[in-house]
C-alpha cells in the first residue's frame, strides 16, 4: 500500500479523539440547511459503497452457495454442496500461516515502530515534519516494486544472508518450527517463512508507525518527567505511564497491520513458495486457475468471518470503543 | 521547549543521586542514545529497499531478471519504454489515478460535509459503512466485486477497475476530508455571516477555501492508492494491464531494470512533491 493510505490513517486517528468531532456538525451549518441537505449529500458516495462493497460481499456469500463448475454452469442449493465447506477444513493451513505470519509481523512492526515514533514524538524537535516524511517516503515507490527489491537483498549469496551464515543466525533459525514449516532453512532465507515475513512487517510498517506517533505526540511529555520526580525508573515510567497512554494507537497501529497483511497474498508469492502460501495466494489460484468460484468464494467469505471475528474480540479486549 | 521535552535535563539531580554505579564509556554513550539509535536504525531499513531499487535502475542485468549486480549502465534510463507493454500500462495506470481521484474525491467530499457539518439519523451507521472497506483485506474486497461481475455477466476492463478503485478510495477521501472539515473553528463562517455574507457566499468565500487543502490532501491520497493498486485491480481486469500488473507479470517473466526507473522516478517526484508542499506550507506560517 502507499504512503498516502498511512497518511489518512493518522489523520483518521486525529478525527477519532478530535473533541470537534461531534461540535463541529452542530455549530456550523453549510449551505440551504434543510431537513434533507445530509441526505442529498450522503446518496451518490453511499449508493457507490453500498452497490459496489455491500451489495458483492452478499453476492459472495451466495456464490459459496452454488453447486457446479465453469463447465457445467452454477446452479444456487441451499445449503449448498459439502466440498465447498469442506475447502475450509482442506485450506486449514493456509489459514494459520495466514494468521500466524500477519501475527508475528505485527509484533515485528510493533517493536520497530514504537522507538521511532517515540523518537519522532518526543527527541526530534524541529526535525519532526521532516522525520515525518522520511517514515512515509519509502512508500512512494510501488509496492510490488519495493517487495522485488527484498528479493536482490535476502539474495543466497548476497551480503545480508552470508553475515546471517557466518553468526549462524539462520541455522538457528531453521530450528525454530511450527510443525513441519521452520523459519528458515539451514543456509537461506529466500522463499522461507522468515522472508515472507520480513517482507510484511517492512510493507505495513508505517501503518504501525503514524498512528503510534498520533497518540503519543497527544501526550504531555510532563508526566513522564512527573514519574521520574517520583523516583520511577525510565522503565517503570515506560511501562506505567507512556504505554498505557499510546494504547490506541497501539490498537489502531496493530488492526491497519494485521488486516492487510493476513489478506496479502503480495508477499508469500514473490518472497515465498508454494510451500509458504496464504489463503490469498489459495484464494487467488481458486479464481483464476482452477475456476471453482464457490470454493474460492466460500475461501474468501470465511477469511473476512475470521478476520472481523479477531478484530472484535481483540478490540473488546484492548477495551477502545471508539475506534469505529 | 528543550526543557520539557528532554526529561533528563529536567530531573538530573534527584537522579544523579540514586544511581551511583553510572557505566560510563561507550557502554553511557549508546544507552543514552538508545532511542534515536534505534529510530535510525528502524529508518534504515525503511530505505534499504529504495537504495536497491535506484540502484539496480543503472544495471546491466545478464539474463532476463534484475536481482543480481552485473555493470553499471544508463541505459534503463536512456530507453525507458523498450519493454513492450510497460509504457502503455504506466499510461493506462495513470489515466485511471486520475478518473479514479476525480470519482473518489467528488463522491468523498460530498459525504464528508455531510457527516462533518450535520446531524441527521443514520449518521452512525454512515460512519460505519464507510469504515468497513478500510476493515476489509482487499483480496475479499476484490474477489467479491469479481462475484458481483461475473454473476451480471459485465465483462471487466477499464469501467470495472474504475469502479473497484473510486469505491476503495472513496472512504480514505471521507476520512481525511471529514477531519479537515472538524478541525474548522466554527466562528469564521459566522463572522462572515455576521458580515452580511448570506451562506452561499460564506460558504464559497470562507469554509470551501479552508477546507480545500484537505481536499487537494485527499485527492494525493486517493491518486496513490489506485496507482500502486495491484490486488483489487487484479480481480477485476479483464486484460486491461496497469503498471502494478505488468510487474506483477514481470516478476514471473523476466524484470527489466526499466521497472526500477519508473520506480525510482515514482519516489523522486513525490518526495519533491511533498518537500515542495512543506516548505510552502512553512513560508506561509511565517509569512
Amino acid at each position: 500500500m502507499s504512503g498516502g493510505a498511512v497518511a489518512a490513517t493518522a489523520a483518521e486517528q486525529q478525527d477519532i479523539r478530535s473533541p470537534h468531532n461531534d461540535g463541529g456538525a452542530t455549530e456550523a451549518k453549510g449551505v440551504g440547511t434543510s431537513k434533507w441537505t445530509p441526505y442529498v449529500l450522503l446518496t451518490p458516495g453511499m449508493l457507490w459503497l453500498a452497490i459496489f462493497f455491500v451489495v458483492p460481499t452478499i453476492v459472495l456469500l451466495a456464490t459459496s452457495l452454488y453447486t457446479g463448475s465453469l463447465d457445467t454452469g452454477y446452479s444456487f442449493e441451499f445449503p449448498g454442496n459439502w466440498s465447498t465447506y469442506s475447502a475450509v477444513i482442506t485450506y486449514l493451513p493456509q489459514f494459520a500461516r495466514s494468521f500466524v505470519f500477519a501475527g508475528l509481523a505485527t509484533v515485528f512492526c510493533l517493536a520497530l515502530a514504537y522507538p521511532l515514533a517515540y523518537f519522532i514524538a518526543f527527541r526530534s524537535g524541529r526535525w519532526k515534519a521532516t522525520l515525518l516524511v522520511l517514515v512515509i517516503a519509502p512508500f512512494f515507490t510501488s509496492f510490488l516494486i519495493r517487495t522485488l527489491a527484498w528479493k536482490t537483498i535476502l539474495a543466497d549469496d548476497g551480503f545480508v544472508v552470508t553475515v546471517m551464515n557466518t553468526l549462524h543466525i539462520t541455522d538457528l533459525m531453521s530450528h525454530m518450527c511450527l510443525g513441519s514449516l521452520c523459519l528458515t532453512e539451514s543456509d537461506r532465507v529466500l522463499n522461507t517463512p522468515l522472508a515472507v515475513i520480513l517482507g510484511l512487517t517492512y510493507n505495513f510498517l508505517p501503518f504501525m508507525v503514524l498512528p503510534l506517533y498520533a497518540s503519543l505526540d497527544r501526550m504531555d511529555p510532563r508526566l513522564v518527567e512527573a514519574a521520574q520526580d517520583l523516583y520511577s525508573s525510565p522503565w517503570t515510567a515506560l511501562r506505567k505511564v507512556t504505554w498505557p497512554l499510546s494504547l490506541p494507537g497501539v490498537v489502531a497501529g496493530t488492526l491497519l497491520t494485521f488486516i492487510p497483511a493476513a489478506g496479502d497474498y503480495i508477499n508469500a508469492e514473490l518472497l515465498g513458495t508454494t510451500k509458504v502460501s496464504m489463503i490469498g495466494n489459495v484464494i487467488q489460484d481458486q479464481f483464476f486457475v482452477v475456476t471453482d468460484y464457490p470454493t474460492a468464494s466460500a475461501l474468501s467469505f470465511v477469511l473476512m468471518l475470521a478476520i472481523l471475528v479477531l478484530v472484535f474480540l481483540y478490540v473488546r479486549r484492548a477495551g477502545t470503543e471508539e475506534l469505529v | 521547549m528543550a526543557a520539557v521535552t528532554n526529561p533528563s535535563v529536567a530531573v538530573a539531580a534527584p537522579r544523579v543521586a540514586r544511581t551511583t554505579k553510572r557505566p560510563s564509556g561507550p557502554v553511557r554513550w549508546v544507552r543514552e542514545r538508545i532511542i534515536p539509535i534505534i529510530g535510525s536504525l528502524v529508518l534504515f531499513y525503511m530505505f534499504l529497499p529504495i537504495f536497491v531499487v535506484i540502484l539496480f535502475s543503472f544495471n546491466l542485468p545478464n539474463g532476463r531478471f534484475n536481482y543480481k549486480w552485473v555493470q553499471f549502465s544508463t541505459q534503463a534510463w536512456t530507453n525507458l519504454c523498450a519493454p513492450g507493454g510497460m509504457c502503455e500500462a504506466l499510461q493506462l495506470s495513470l489515466l485511471i489515478g486520475v478518473l479514479a481521484t476525480l470519482g473518489a474525491v467528488i463522491l468523498g467530499t460530498l459525504v464528508a460535509f455531510a457527516i462533518g457539518r450535520h446531524r441527521f439519523r443514520g449518521r452512525s451507521a454512515t460512519n460505519l459503512l464507510i469504515f468497513m472497506p478500510m476493515a476489509t483485506p482487499e483480496v475479499v474486497m476484490g474477489s467479491s466485486l469479481l462475484t458481483l461481475f461475473v454473476a451480471l455477466s459485465f465483462a471487466r476492463g477499464l469501467p470495472t477497475i474504475l469502479i473497484a478503485h473510486i469505491m476503495f478510495c472513496l472512504s480514505f477521501v471521507v476520512v481525511t476530508v471529514k477531519a479537515r472539515i472538524a478541525g474548522l473553528d466554527p466562528r469564521l463562517e459566522q463572522a462572515a455571516m455576521d458580515l452580511y455574507a448570506d451562506e452561499r457566499t460564506a460558504f464559497w468565500k470562507i469554509t470551501f477555501p479552508l477546507v480545500l487543502p484537505g481536499i487537494v490532501g485527499a485527492a494525493l491520497l486517493a491518486f496513490s492508492l489506485s496507482f500502486d493498486d495491484f490486488i483489487v485491480t487484479n480481480f477485476n481486469s479483464g486484460s486491461t494491464v496497469t503498471f502494478p500488473m505488468y510487474v506483477w507479470g514481470a516478476a514471473q517473466r523476466g524484470t527489466p531494470p526499466q521497472i526500477n526507473v519508473v520506480g525510482s522516478l515514482m519516489f523522486l517526484v513525490s518526495l519533491t512533491i511533498v518537500l515542495v508542499a512543506q516548505v510552502v506550507q512553512r513560508r506561509r506560517a511565517k509569512a
